[in-house]
C-alpha cells in the first residue's frame, strides 16, 4: 500500500472479485468503479469538454468585435508574428517534454521523470515570460483593457489562457517537490497523466488562439 | 461492525488535522457524506425558495390593485430582480442537486459521490454566493435589472450602485459551483454503478440527473465568461459592453441565452427524472417505454442548445433566423410530447395508489401540457412579437418551472421523506395541501395568461384602472394567499413529521429503486452489502423476480465484491469550505476595490488548494454484517 493514496482507481483491484457480466468493472479499495477507467481521468475529460465552451464564448467575443475597435492601435499595429511565433513553439515544444515526463514515471525512472516535468514547467514559464514581455509591450503602444474593444476581448482572452498556463505551472511544481518530500512511483503516473491531459488542451487552446487572433490579421 | 482506520493514509505534509467529528456544527461544517451534503442542498435551497416567494408574495400585493403605491418602483424592480435570480440559480436548480446528491448514489449502488470532498466545495461556494448576493439588500441595494441582467443595463455609466457587483460575482461563484458538482456527478454515474447496473438498467432519475449534469457544464462556461466579463468591466474598466466604443450590447443575450434556454431543461430534466420514479411506483408497473423516455431525454438536450434565439426574436435578428430557430424550438416539443405520453402509459391499466406524491405528479402532467401549449404559441415569431415581455411570457414560464419543477419536487418531498427521515408525513395533511397549492398556483398564473394578451408589461410597477386588468389582478394576487396556505400545510407537516411522524420502515410505498433496500434513514457508508443488479428496477426484482422474470440475487452475492477491505467511507475535510470562504471573502474585497484583502484570499485559496490535493481522499473502512450473520 503506497503512502500516498488519493483517489480511487488507479488503486489495484481486490483479487478475487468476480466481474460481472455485461459490466467491465473493477472493484478497488475504495469501492466497485463501473468502467476501467480512473475517476480522476474522467473528470479531466468532462473538465476539458466544459472547458472548451469557456474559451469558446472567449473567442466567440473576440470574433464578434473584431474590427468593431473605434480607435488604434489595431491588431496588425501591434502583433509581431516572429517573436509569437518563438514563443508559441517554446510551449508546443513543453507539451512534448510533458510526453517524456510521463513516460519516464510511467518506467519509474524518476530522475529523468523529474527532469522533464521540470522542462515542462520551465517551458511553460518562459511562454509566460513572453506573455508578460508582450502585454507590456502592447500596454507602452497605447493599447490596453480600457482602451479599445480590441484591447478589451485580447487582453481578457490571452490573459485567460495565460492563467490557464500559470495553474499549469504550478500544479507540475507541485508534483516536482513531492517527489522529493515523499516516494513518488509508477503508480502516481495517472496523476501526471491527467496534468498532461490539460497541459496539451491547454497548449491546442493556444494554437487555435495564435491561428484566430494572429495569423488571420496578416491574410 | 468492525471498523478500520488507515493510518497510512495520513499524510506527514498534512497541514490541518482531518477532523472526525461526527456530531455537531463541525461535522456539518466539515461534512462529505453525500446524503448530509444533499440535505443541507435541500434546506438551503428550500430556505432561499422561501425569501423568493415573500419577494414574489409583496409583488403581488402592490399589483393587486390598480394604481398602489405599496412598494416604490425602485423596491420593486429589485424584488423581480432577487425573486428570478433566487429561485432559477439558488432554489430550483440547487433543489434538484440536493436530490441528486442525496438520492444518485444510493439509487446507482454506490457509497458516495466520486469526489466526495469537491462535493462539499460545490455546496459551499453554492451557499456562499447566494447568501453573497443577499447581503446586498444591506449593501446599498440589491440588483434592479431583472434576472436576465441585459447590457447594457449592467454597466457601470447605467449602475453605479454595488447590486449589479453582488449579482455578477454571486452568480459567477454559484455557477463555477454549480459546474463542479455536475462534473462530479457525471463521474459519479459513469463509474460508481453498481455490478451489474448497466446504463440501461439504471433508474430514470440518474439517468435524468446524467443528461442534466452534461447540459450545466456546456451551457454554464459561456454563462460564467459573460458574468466575468460584467466583472472586469465593472471593477478593471474595460468595454465588453460600452456601446460608446462599438460594443456590441447583443452579445450579452447570445451568451446568456446559450445557457438560458438548456437552463430551462437543466431545472426540468430531475423534474422529469422524479416523475419517472414515482409515477411506477404508485401505478405499480414498470415505467413505460424506458428506452424512448431516455432517448427523448437525450433529444432534448441536443436541441435544448439549438434553440437559444427564440428569447431574441424581437431583437431584430432577421426572419431566416427566426425561422430557424422557431423550427428548432417547434422540434423540441416533440421529445418532450413523447414523455408526457410514456407516463400516461405507465399510469393507464395501472394498480394505481393516490397517494399525496401521485397528486403531485398528475398535476405535474396538467399544467406542464398547459405551459408546453402556451411554449409552442410563443415560438412563433408572429405570435411572440405581441406576447414578448407581457405577463403572457411569465405565465408560460411559471407554467413550466414553477408548476413543472416545483410542483414535482413537493412530490419527492413528500416520496423520499420517509426515507431521509425514517418518519412518515401525515398523507390527509399532505392532500388538502396539494389541494391548497394546486388551486393557488393555477389561481395565480392563468390569470396571467389574459392579462398579457390584454397587453400588461411584466416587470411594471404598477397599472391603470379601466385598461380592463383589475379582475385578473385581483385573481392573481387571491391565488398567493390560497397557495401560501397549502405551502405553510407541508412547511408544518414537515415539522410535525420530523418530531411526531409514525415509522416509516425500509420501503414504505413498495418501491421499484435501490434507495428502498437500505434503512431509513440509511447509514453513513449506505449500504450493509455491495448490491447486485441484474435487472431494470433493482430493489423491485429482488422482492419480485418472476414479475421481471429475472433470478433472485442473494445479498450476500454482493460479498464477492468487497474483499477483505470492507466499505471504504472517506474522511471529512476543511480544505473545502475554507476554499470557498477565500473565494467570498476575495470578492468582497475585489468589490469594494480592497486589493489588499483580494489577494490574501487569493494566497490563501493557493495554500487551501494545495492542503487539499496533499490531504488525500483519507477515511476509513467499515466492515457492516448482513442480518443473520454474526459478528
Amino acid at each position: 500500500m503506497s503512502a500516498h493514496v488519493a483517489h480511487p482507481t488507479d488503486v489495484p483491484r481486490v483479487d478475487g472479485a468476480p466481474d460481472q457480466p455485461g459490466t467491465r468493472g473493477m472493484m478497488t479499495r475504495l469501492g466497485w468503479r463501473s468502467t476501467r477507467l480512473p475517476d480522476v481521468k474522467l473528470l479531466m475529460w468532462v473538465f476539458l469538454a466544459s472547458d472548451c465552451m469557456m474559451f469558446g464564448a472567449l473567442i466567440g467575443t473576440y470574433l464578434a468585435y473584431h474590427n468593431r475597435s473605434l480607435v488604434p492601435p489595431f491588431p496588425i499595429d501591434v502583433f509581431d508574428i516572429p517573436l509569437t511565433t518563438v514563443s508559441s513553439f517554446v510551449l508546443l515544444m513543453s507539451s512534448f517534454l510533458m510526453v517524456l515526463a510521463l513516460h519516464s514515471l510511467r518506467i519509474d525512472d524518476i530522475p529523468k521523470f523529474r527532469l522533464w516535468t521540470f522542462g515542462v514547467a520551465l517551458f511553460g514559464s518562459i511562454f509566460l515570460g513572453f506573455q508578460v514581455y508582450e502585454f507590456v509591450h502592447f500596454v507602452n503602444a497605447g493599447l490596453s483593457i480600457h482602451h479599445n474593444l480590441f484591447g478589451t476581448t485580447f487582453f481578457v482572452l490571452t490573459g485567460t489562457h495565460g492563467i490557464h498556463v500559470a495553474v499549469g505551472v504550478l500544479w507540475l511544481l507541485g508534483f516536482l517537490i513531492q517527489s522529493y518530500v515523499r516516494p513518488t512511483s509508477s503508480k502516481d503516473a495517472v496523476y501526471l497523466e491527467i496534468a498532461g491531459l490539460y497541459w496539451h488542451f491547454v497548449d491546442i487552446v493556444w494554437i487555435v488562439i495564435f491561428t484566430v487572433v494572429y495569423l488571420v490579421e496578416f491574410v | 461492525m468492525a471498523t478500520t482506520t488507515h493510518a497510512d493514509h495520513r499524510v506527514a505534509s498534512q497541514l490541518l488535522r482531518r477532523p472526525t467529528w461526527t456530531k455537531g456544527l463541525g461535522s456539518w461544517l466539515t461534512t462529505v457524506d453525500h446524503k448530509r451534503l444533499g440535505i443541507l442542498y435541500i434546506l438551503t435551497s428550500f430556505t432561499f425558495m422561501g425569501a423568493a416567494s415573500i419577494e414574489a408574495f409583496i409583488m403581488r400585493l402592490q399589483l393587486m390593485r390598480p394604481g398602489q403605491q405599496l412598494v416604490s418602483p425602485d423596491t420593486f424592480n429589485q424584488l423581480f430582480t432577487m425573486h428570478g435570480v433566487t429561485m432559477v440559480f439558488l432554489a430550483i436548480m440547487p433543489l434538484a442537486i440536493g436530490f441528486a446528491n442525496y438520492f444518485v448514489p444510493l439509487q446507482i449502488g454506490a457509497r458516495d459521490l466520486a469526489f466526495p470532498r469537491l462535493n462539499s466545495f460545490g455546496y459551499w461556494v453554492y451557499a456562499m454566493g447566494g447568501l453573497m448576493i443577499y447581503t446586498s439588500f444591506f449593501l446599498g441595494g440589491a440588483p434592479d435589472i431583472g434576472w436576465t441582467g441585459y447590457a447594457p443595463n449592467t454597466s457601470l455609466s447605467a449602475n453605479p450602485g454595488l447590486g449589479v457587483d453582488f449579482y455578477a460575482f454571486g452568480l459567477f461563484i454559484s455557477g463555477i459551483g454549480t459546474t463542479i458538482t455536475a462534473l462530479n456527478l457525471i463521474v459519479t454515474i459513469v463509474n460508481l454503478r453498481a455490478p451489474g447496473m448497466t446504463f440501461m438498467r439504471m433508474p430514470v432519475f440518474p439517468w435524468m440527473i446524467l443528461i442534466m449534469s452534461f447540459m450545466i457544464i456546456f451551457a454554464f462556461p459561456p454563462l460564467t465568461i459573460a458574468f466575468l466579463q460584467v466583472i472586469i468591466d465593472r471593477t478593471f474598466g474595460s468595454l465588453f459592453y460600452v456601446p460608446a466604443a462599438g460594443a456590441l450590447p447583443i452579445l450579452w443575450q447570445h451568451l446568456f441565452w446559450i445557457f438560458g434556454h438548456p437552463e430551462v431543461y437543466i431545472i426540468i430534466l430531475p423534474a422529469f427524472g422524479l416523475i419517472s420514479e414515482m409515477i411506477p411506483t404508485f401505478a405499480r408497473k414498470p415505467l413505460f417505454g424506458y428506452p424512448v423516455m431516455i432517448l427523448a431525454s437525450i433529444l432534448i438536450a441536443f436541441m435544448g442548445f439549438a434553440v437559444w434565439t427564440h428569447h431574441m426574436f424581437t431583437t431584430g435578428l432577421g426572419p431566416v433566423v427566426n425561422t430557424a430557430f422557431s423550427l428548432t424550438s417547434f422540434i423540441i416539443g416533440i421529445p418532450t410530447g413523447v414523455k408526457i405520453f410514456n407516463w400516461l402509459g405507465t399510469l393507464w391499466g395501472g394498480n394505481i395508489r393516490f397517494t399525496t406524491s401521485l397528486m403531485y405528479c398528475l398535476a405535474f402532467i396538467v399544467t406542464f401540457t398547459l405551459g408546453g401549449v402556451t411554449g409552442i404559441m410563443v415560438a412563433m415569431p408572429p405570435f411572440d412579437g405581441q406576447a414578448h415581455d407581457t405577463y403572457f411570457v411569465v405565465a408560460h414560464f411559471h407554467y413550466v418551472m414553477g408548476g413543472g419543477a416545483l410542483l414535482t419536487f413537493l412530490g419527492a418531498v413528500y416520496y423520499w421523506f420517509p426515507k431521509m427521515t425514517g418518519k412518515m408525513l401525515n398523507e390527509a395533511v399532505g392532500k388538502w395541501a396539494f389541494a391548497f397549492v394546486a388551486v393557488g398556483f393555477h389561481m395565480i398564473f392563468f390569470p396571467q395568461h389574459v392579462a398579457g394578451l390584454l397587453g400588461m408589461p411584466r416587470r411594471i410597477q404598477t397599472y391603470p384602472a379601466g385598461i380592463g386588468l383589475e379582475i385578473w389582478n385581483f385573481m392573481s394576487t387571491f391565488g398567493t394567499f390560497i397557495m401560501a396556505v397549502g405551502l405553510i400545510l407541508v412547511f408544518g407537516s414537515v415539522i410535525y413529521g420530523l418530531r411526531k411522524g409514525r415509522p416509516a420502515g425500509n420501503d414504505p410505498w413498495d418501491a421499484r429503486t435501490l434507495e428502498w433496500a437500505t434503512s431509513s434513514p440509511p447509514p453513513y457508508y449506505n449500504f450493509d452489502y455491495q448490491p447486485v443488479v441484474n435487472s431494470i428496477d433493482a430493489f423491485w426484482a429482488e422482492k419480485y423476480p418472476e414479475s421481471l422474470h429475472v433470478e433472485r440475487i442473494d445479498r450476500s452475492e454482493g460479498k464477492k465484491y468487497e474483499g477483505s477491505h470492507g466499505i471504504h467511507v472517506p474522511g471529512q475535510s476543511w480544505y473545502p469550505i475554507l476554499a470557498s470562504t477565500a473565494i467570498i471573502v476575495g470578492s468582497y474585497g475585489l468589490m469594494y476595490d480592497n486589493w489588499v484583502l483580494a489577494i490574501i484570499c487569493g494566497f490563501f485559496f493557493i495554500f487551501t488548494i494545495f492542503g487539499w490535493a496533499f490531504e488525500g481522499v483519507g477515511g476509513h473502512h467499515v466492515h457492516p454484517e448482513l442480518e443473520g450473520e454474526t459478528a
